[in-house]
């Protein structure tokens, strides 16, 4: 089938088998392989994108229900050569290791922090509930994320 | 030597690409004509093949290839790589690890392949596996350890009618030790389970295998800890294919925690098979294959016994373990129980004698290998949990009581190592200050108070204490050579620096989430004195880096980073014979600093771009030297490493549920010299969620018929951000007295403490509640066993 949609800004129109997950069609058919495929459950967050600004797990979406919607992924996230401040807290606070979860906890994280601008530590630790990471511990994930909240631009 | 970079919090050069979805992890590698495969697998844990028709499967279209197990017949199973003999001196039992089960063969484990379907998309091989029709005949099946050695258990491998792989004592005389516990005042014994746990690094497992006709050669993009040992394994015992024409990459790979160094057959398979298709072949694990496959960790039932004097000095320890091998054995499997485990039974204490029977037995499950840690969390929880419930039941304080007992600070320099009692030397060590720096940050006395007051309420509180020692940089190959290893556990690193002065450095050490693009980076570019961006590291692929052993064991720098020293110094050496040369001096009046040769006590300088560039270009060059200034090293440790530490966690246990709140966890750990802190901490954090996962939340399930019934993320409980606090870490620094950069490792401390850092607190948090007769609850700590615990 055809679907149209927007992708990181950019307008796409493909062809899709019925059955083809959205991450699957992200990775293999537009060759953005930020989002990753850790489990087969819907359970790691490793291939969250934005669909129409809010986080979704692209493994539980088809990519036939992404017809019409505007897509972010990890590699739309920066403007231009600058870092979304996520980017760059995950960066200055180690919030991140083997990198293969990293993309779904930004993506996550950049949700949460377009809801709620300043999370306390609970509300991070629970808003990353459904992304798993095995490295890190979490610690320095979560002060990543207090460091883009201190960091980002104020909204106008 | 400058001292700009080492020992500060570079950022890690390798983010870019992560933190922008660049990150290239095999799985992202798409190569012209790739070819997908999916295993055909066996449901159950014990089956005979009796037929296979493959006919249906063939006749879709897409379907490239179906592989039995007759047309690999010829390949080698996995080979293992270590030896460990019986006590009476026979060989260890080493079954066969078939590519696929042929017809009249039996699976031995749930997920053991059958065939290989090879098609031209991911889904078609999907369909056309189950399309591949399997008639099975079911037998009975044993997950665990224990059953396996009793009569009439099923067997795993029909000829050899105990399930035993090989059995194994280690320490002192057994006499011994009977005697010294018999002398004892107070034995404590303590009879508990290592559960088995799943590595789940968050990158499954994923292979590439391209056969290139016209270049006669093979390449493999492989998520691996090690790309040099897989391809030796590969080619010289698997395949039978020539080293030379074959070449192993190990891209961006997403975590190991021991899982990944292994040599797993399907990497063989998709390497054989592009040969056979003339095109790429491409396997990614799902992650329900990768809780069936990915070699497993821990898995002991052991009872330990320890003895004290009227003091509470330890007079003895001995123990009787069954470890869990699987139905095979993987690659390093025999070493993990054994040499890595038994030989860190004196732990921190000045025990004299120690003795360990142990037994490895087969069971149909996958096998069981090294997990972040690989032994020495298991000797850690059996030492932590026994001292601590010793104090308990002689009424002592448990920080005292590993006060009364530690070894006396040795430097391994002015004062020798400390021999133990199981036959390894610890290089450095200085105990009692960790303990103290732990107890001092967790506000012991306060905290007692707190506890006393908790009692009465409805939730009680408690602290857990571990203190351990680990043996790292592995490891000196003649030692591990004696004890049964079948390779050498150097490391080699080569040094180019180009002619503009830009400097390669290629370490067979590899990177999957520990910072080696900075902290190796940090090390050579302070040893040569130039930036950080003059330098660049290559690791991964076997064209570019001579040769590797790999990363495991908290190796990479201790051996790794030595090998690399080596050829800097090569290097220099080199350098200022070109230096002398050019500023007309003797070498002897040369010193080297800030990116330069200097004459001592003058201003006349030649500078490291200077001199490579001469080197390059030698036209004003001393005599007889060679040009260039490249250099190749191997470095093989005199001696393990030995990093400790003092974890201590803090817990409240709900009286009602039983549910247990992780609200403090301290990590004091030494790991000698440190390069860069913010990495080391990041270590440290990554292994603490381990341990912690392994006390709360982690273990495998199997049910009767040995079925792994919790094989997802749904089932196999993660930790995940809402478990686990803010750690609180702190570091002494005790260096390694046998290693250029003074480095011990920091990979598996945060898992080797803590687990029975976390189990010990909730059983004092018990104790405080009057639960006085609790010696031990099963890990996980489940709300409901805690409960149980309570509730008897
Ligand atoms: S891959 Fe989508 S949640 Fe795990
Ligand atoms: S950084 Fe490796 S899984 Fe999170």
């Amino acid at each position: 089938m055809q679907i149209n949609l927007t992708v990181n800004g950019k307008a796409r129109a493909s062809e899709v088998e019925d059955r083809t997950l959205l991450v699957y069609y992200l990775r293999e058919q537009l060759g953005l392989t930020g989002a990753h495929v850790a489990c087969d459950t819907s359970s790691c967050g490793a291939c969250t994108v934005h669909v129409d600004g809010v986080a979704v797990k692209s493994c539980t979406l088809l990519a036939a229900q992404a017809d019409g919607c505007q897509v972010t992924t990890i590699e739309g996230l920066a403007s231009g050569n600058d870092l979304h401040p996520l980017q760059q807290g995950f960066k200055e606070c180690h919030g991140l290791q083997c990198g293969f979860c990293t993309p779904g906890m930004i993506m996550t994280a950049a949700d949460l922090l377009n809801t709620n601008p300043h999370p306390s530590e609970t509300e991070i630790r629970v808003a990353l509930e459904g992304n798993i990471c095995r490295c890190t511990g979490y610690h320095n994930i979560v002060k990543a994320i207090q460091w883009a909240a201190e960091h980002q631009a104020v909204p106008a | 030597m400058s001292n700009k970079f080492i020992g500060q919090s570079i950022k890690r050069v390798e983010d870019k690409r992560f933190i922008t979805g660049k990150g290239r992890y095999t799985d992202d590698i798409k190569l012209p004509g790739m070819l997908h495969a999916h295993f055909v697998r066996s449901p159950y844990a014990h089956a005979r093949v009796v037929s296979i028709d493959t006919a249906e499967a063939l006749a879709i279209p897409g379907v490239v290839a179906v592989y039995t197990g007759d047309d690999v017949a010829a390949i080698n199973g996995v080979p293992c790589g270590w030896q460990v003999n019986f006590r009476n001196g026979e060989t260890m039992r080493e079954p066969k690890h078939p590519m696929l089960i042929a017809t009249g063969d039996t699976a031995k484990h749930a997920g053991d392949p059958v065939a290989v379907v090879i098609a031209e998309t991911k889904e078609i091989a999907i369909d056309a596996a189950e399309a591949v029709l399997v008639e099975w005949d079911e037998l009975p099946a044993i997950a665990s350890p224990a059953d396996a050695l009793k009569d009439g258990a099923p067997l795993v491998h029909s000829q050899f009618p105990d399930n035993k792989a090989f059995d194994w004592s280690f320490g002192n005389p057994v006499e011994e030790v009977d005697a010294a516990i018999e002398a004892s005042a107070h034995v404590t014994t303590l009879e508990f389970v290592n559960q088995r746990v799943v590595p789940n690094a968050m990158e499954p497992r994923a292979y590439i295998g391209h056969y290139d006709a016209v270049a006669d050669k093979y390449t493999l993009y492989t998520s691996t800890q090690n790309p040099h040992l897989i391809r030796l394994l590969m080619c010289a015992f698997v395949l039978g294919i020539p080293e030379h024409r074959v070449r192993v990459v190990g891209p961006d790979v997403g975590g190991g925690f021991g899982s990944k160094i292994y040599h797993y057959t399907e990497e063989a398979l998709v390497t054989w098979a592009s040969k056979q298709l003339e095109l790429p072949v491409k396997w990614t694990s799902d992650r329900s294959e990768a809780f069936l496959l990915d070699a497993h960790g821990r898995d002991h039932v052991t009872k330990a016994e320890m003895g004290f004097d009227a003091d509470g000095n330890i007079m003895g320890l001995r123990i009787k373990t069954i470890a869990n091998m699987g139905a095979y054995l993987s690659t390093f499997a025999p070493a993990v129980p054994t040499y890595l485990h038994g030989t860190l039974l004196q732990g921190l204490y000045t025990t004299p004698k120690i003795n360990i029977d142990m037994t490895c037995v087969f069971t149909h499950t996958v096998a069981v290998d090294a997990y972040r840690g690989a032994g020495r969390p298991e000797a850690t929880y059996l030492l932590e949990r026994i001292i601590e419930l010793a104090a308990h039941e002689m009424g002592k304080d448990p920080a005292q009581l590993r006060f009364q007992n530690f070894i006396p600070p040795f430097d391994g320099v002015t004062q020798p190592g400390y021999q133990t009692q199981v036959a390894l030397q610890y290089d450095s060590g200085n105990y009692a200050p960790v303990l103290q720096k732990g107890l001092d940050l967790l506000g012991y006395d306060d905290f007692r108070q707190a506890q006393k007051q908790a009692a009465n309420s409805n939730k009680l509180l408690g602290v857990g204490f571990s203190t351990y020692v680990e043996a790292c940089g592995i490891a000196p190959s003649a030692v591990v050579g004696a004890l049964g290893a079948r390779a050498g556990l150097y490391e080699s690193a080569q040094v180019r620096v180009q002619p503009t002065g830009k400097v390669s450095v290629f370490t067979g050490s590899h990177s999957h989430g520990q910072g080696h693009e900075t902290t190796f980076v940090q090390v050579v570019a302070d040893k040569l004195g130039i930036a950080m961006e003059d330098v660049e590291l290559v690791h991964g692929d076997s064209d570019t880096v001579a040769f590797g052993m790999g990363t495991y064991g908290s190796r990479s720098l201790a051996v790794g980073g030595s090998a690399i020293m080596k050829s800097i110094d090569k290097v220099l050496e080199k350098g200022a014979k070109i230096a002398a040369h050019k500023l007309e001096c003797a070498e002897g009046d040369l010193e080297y600093g800030e990116g330069k040769w200097t004459v001592k006590g003058t201003d006349k300088s030649i500078g490291f771009g200077d001199v490579a560039l001469t080197a390059y270009v030698p036209h004003v060059y001393p005599a007889g030297l060679e040009p260039g200034l490249d250099f190749s090293s191997f470095y093989d440790p005199a001696n393990f490493t030995y990093p400790f530490g003092c974890h201590i966690a803090v817990v409240e246990v709900d009286k009602e549920t039983g549910k247990v709140d992780l609200k403090r966890m301290i990590a004091v750990d030494d790991v000698g010299n440190i390069i860069n802190p913010m990495i080391v901490e990041g270590q440290i954090h990554g292994g603490l969620a381990q341990g912690i996962g392994q006390a709360l939340f982690e273990g495998t399930i199997y049910d009767e018929n040995a079925q792994l019934t919790n094989g997802s993320y749904m089932d196999y409980v993660m930790p995940r951000a809402d478990d686990l606090p803010m750690f609180e870490t702190a570091n002494q620094i005790t260096p390694c007295p046998h290693n250029p950069l003074g480095v011990k490792g920091a990979g598996e401390a945060g898992a080797i403490g803590s687990t029975p850092a976390v189990v010990n607190a909730v059983l004092d948090a018990l104790w405080s509640g009057g639960h006085n007769d609790v010696k031990d609850i099963l890990m996980p700590l489940t709300s409901e066993r805690v409960w149980r615990a309570m509730n008897n």
